[in-house]
């Protein structure tokens, strides 16, 4: 019984740690039509960040500065929106799929720097050592993952409500109407290049919020939590969620996160032993499986952006948006 | 003219060799309903995009209430009360129709990211506002029972009013009206000119592309014509009428074609 509810604790929280990466995503393509194809950039930079900057000292690559974890985990939500800002600097006149392969690049360079700048990130050893917040209070057992557990639902929730207030702000349907027509905002006065590039950056700051948890969860990060299966991941959880809606980008990465561990365990269990070797690959196969799957029959999600409208004495009434294109 | 609002100066925009306008110089009156012909491919939707901001042109100016505007983006033009229709109605599809019109109010609190969470009271008093106004726009063209519609959904006709109402949201003293007339059904053409014709009165001056001759005719004063990027008229309905170079550039067919 302990060890169910022991691996629910640890299910619960990789799966909010990864809904506040969709959070963020979702509003930079749910909310803003920005195809960002390189989130695990701005994961790994909140990760790396957070354990170089509230690490100890160790030799071998950069870090150790032993900063006030809150303080670490800023750091690397900073480092993750500066990237982004470069990045958005750089490629933000590019559209959708453009966008996407540039970011894509980009992710794919970061690890590559990762792998490779032993002397700053320590190569493919990764960062390790890293002290999670409160051990010598908390331990290392149950108790300390159950506190975790309820420390990033703290920040999940702080991070949704955030949303959903812009969402329904006018800020929210500024970078709606940038995402259904970027000339037309234009002609009606606003400014799009300056509020896609603060969409990304917000957006990305947001994933790499979840980047500095997972990293503190695990105490370690290396190169292989930055490979761009993470991305399509988090992107799974958007569409089989549904973009534009901020639960249903929540509900879809429990969705897909439970379903990615459910066929692991399955196939590890019940699949021939020649097949459990490819493992790993039948799992790739499966999620770009749901992607196009979702894409091709029910592309607004299980949940659907719901439309905005204003009846008398209810100003933020909402019903489903037929016709998702 | 004394009372110019909108004066080109040898304005031209070229597609590499090809000149869609070539040196248009001419100046639309405060107050008129002024409309603007020719045949297709004769440079008019191209000249609007160079007055609107969307293209720059590649020589002369454009003077916006005596101020040089060449430079200025699009969201800046309309910021000094330049507003402008698309040929085809580029309404934002998966918002409400009562979304589109709210979205263009300038200087709203709430479009900040920061005001947009933190800023409750004063945005939220600036939302009623800009609702208020936004079903008197509805209300004004006729669109208020269709105000809670995706506005991918309405028909074609109402998508060209909802393009009016959104520009009228931010106040502007000149319109520029791609083919308004053009796919919409007649009494929606009908609403369309007297809510023009109203506004004209109150104020507003329209430049007006436009193919439905009759429109033009009994609609616009005074009439500009163009062809093959040039302006080959300038004058009254009237004249326009008994043009010889009318006649034959674009008249020459049926009057209704």
């Amino acid at each position: 019984m302990i060890g169910i509810i022991s691996y629910l604790v640890f299910f619960t929280t990789v799966a909010s740690i990864l809904g506040i990466a969709v959070l963020g995503l979702n509003l930079q393509w749910g909310n803003t039509g920005l195809f960002n194809g390189g989130v695990v950039a701005s994961f790994g930079a909140g990760a790396y960040g957070t354990l170089m900057l509230g690490g100890p000292a160790q030799d071998g690559h950069l870090g150790g500065f032993g900063l006030f974890y809150p303080l670490a985990l800023l750091g690397g939500m900073l480092a993750a929106g500066v990237l982004a800002w470069i990045v958005g600097k750089l490629t933000l006149r590019l559209r959708h799929d453009y966008l996407a392969i540039a970011t894509f690049g980009v992710a794919v360079a970061f690890e590559n720097v990762m792998r490779n700048a032993t002397s700053i990130t320590g190569g493919a050893q990764g960062i390790r050592g890293f002290e999670r917040p409160l051990r010598d209070v908390l331990g290392d057992g149950f108790t300390y993952n159950a506190v975790f557990l309820a420390g990033v639902l703290v920040v999940l929730l702080l991070v949704y409500v955030f949303l959903e207030r812009l969402t329904v702000s006018p800020f929210g349907r500024l970078l709606r109407a940038i995402r259904e027509d970027e000339t037309a905002a234009r002609s009606l006065g606003k400014s799009p290049d300056r509020i896609r590039l603060i969409s990304f950056v917000t957006g990305s700051v947001i994933i790499g919020l979840a980047g500095g948890l997972y990293g503190t969860f695990y105490a370690f990060v290396s190169p292989q939590d930055v490979l761009p299966i993470l991305t399509f991941q988090i992107w799974a959880m958007l569409i089989v969620g549904g973009a534009g809606n901020t639960r249903g980008a929540l509900a879809g990465a429990f969705l897909i996160w439970g379903a990615w561990t459910f066929s692991g365990w399955a196939l590890s269990r019940f699949a021939p032993v020649e097949a459990q070797l490819y493992t790993g690959s039948i799992q790739f196969v499966l999620i770009g499986m749901v992607i196009v799957g979702m894409l091709l029959w029910r592309p607004q999600g299980l949940f659907p952006e719901r439309l905005i409208v204003s009846q008398p004495g209810r100003n933020r009434e909402k019903t489903q948006v037929e016709g998702f294109t | 003219m004394d009372n110019a609002i909108l004066t080109l100066n040898g304005v031209s925009r070229s597609f590499g060799d090809f000149k869609a306008v070539d040196d248009v110089s001419l100046t639309i009156r405060e107050g008129s309903i002024t409309g603007l012909i020719g045949p297709n491919g004769a440079g008019k939707s191209t000249l609007f995009n160079v007055i609107a901001g969307e293209l720059s042109p590649t020589g002369g100016s454009v003077d916006f209430l005596g101020t040089n505007v060449s430079r200025l983006t699009p969201d800046e033009r309309f910021a000094l009360g330049l507003g402008r229709t698309f040929q085809i109605p580029r309404p934002f599809g998966r918002m409400s129709v009562l979304e589109n019109v709210m979205l263009a109010p300038m200087d709203q609190a709430g479009e900040t990211l920061l005001g947009a969470v933190l800023g409750k009271g004063r945005i939220r008093d600036q939302e009623e506002a800009i609702r208020k106004r936004a079903f008197e726009v509805l209300d004004f063209l006729t669109l208020r029972h269709v105000a809670d519609q995706p506005a991918a959904k309405i028909s074609g006709g109402q998508m060209k009013l909802l393009e009016l109402a959104r520009v009228l949201m931010g106040d502007p003293r000149l319109i520029l009206l791609d083919e308004p007339a053009a796919g919409v059904n007649p009494a929606l053409t009908e609403i369309l000119i007297e809510k023009i014709e109203e506004l004209n009165r109150n104020g507003k001056t329209f430049l007006i592309i436009e193919h439905d001759m009759d429109f033009v005719m009994r609609h616009c004063d005074p009439v500009i014509a163009m062809a093959e990027g040039q302006v080959v008229f300038e004058g009254t309905s009237v004249e326009a009428q008994s043009n010889p170079i009318l006649l034959d550039a674009y008249l020459g067919a049926p009057l209704d074609a």
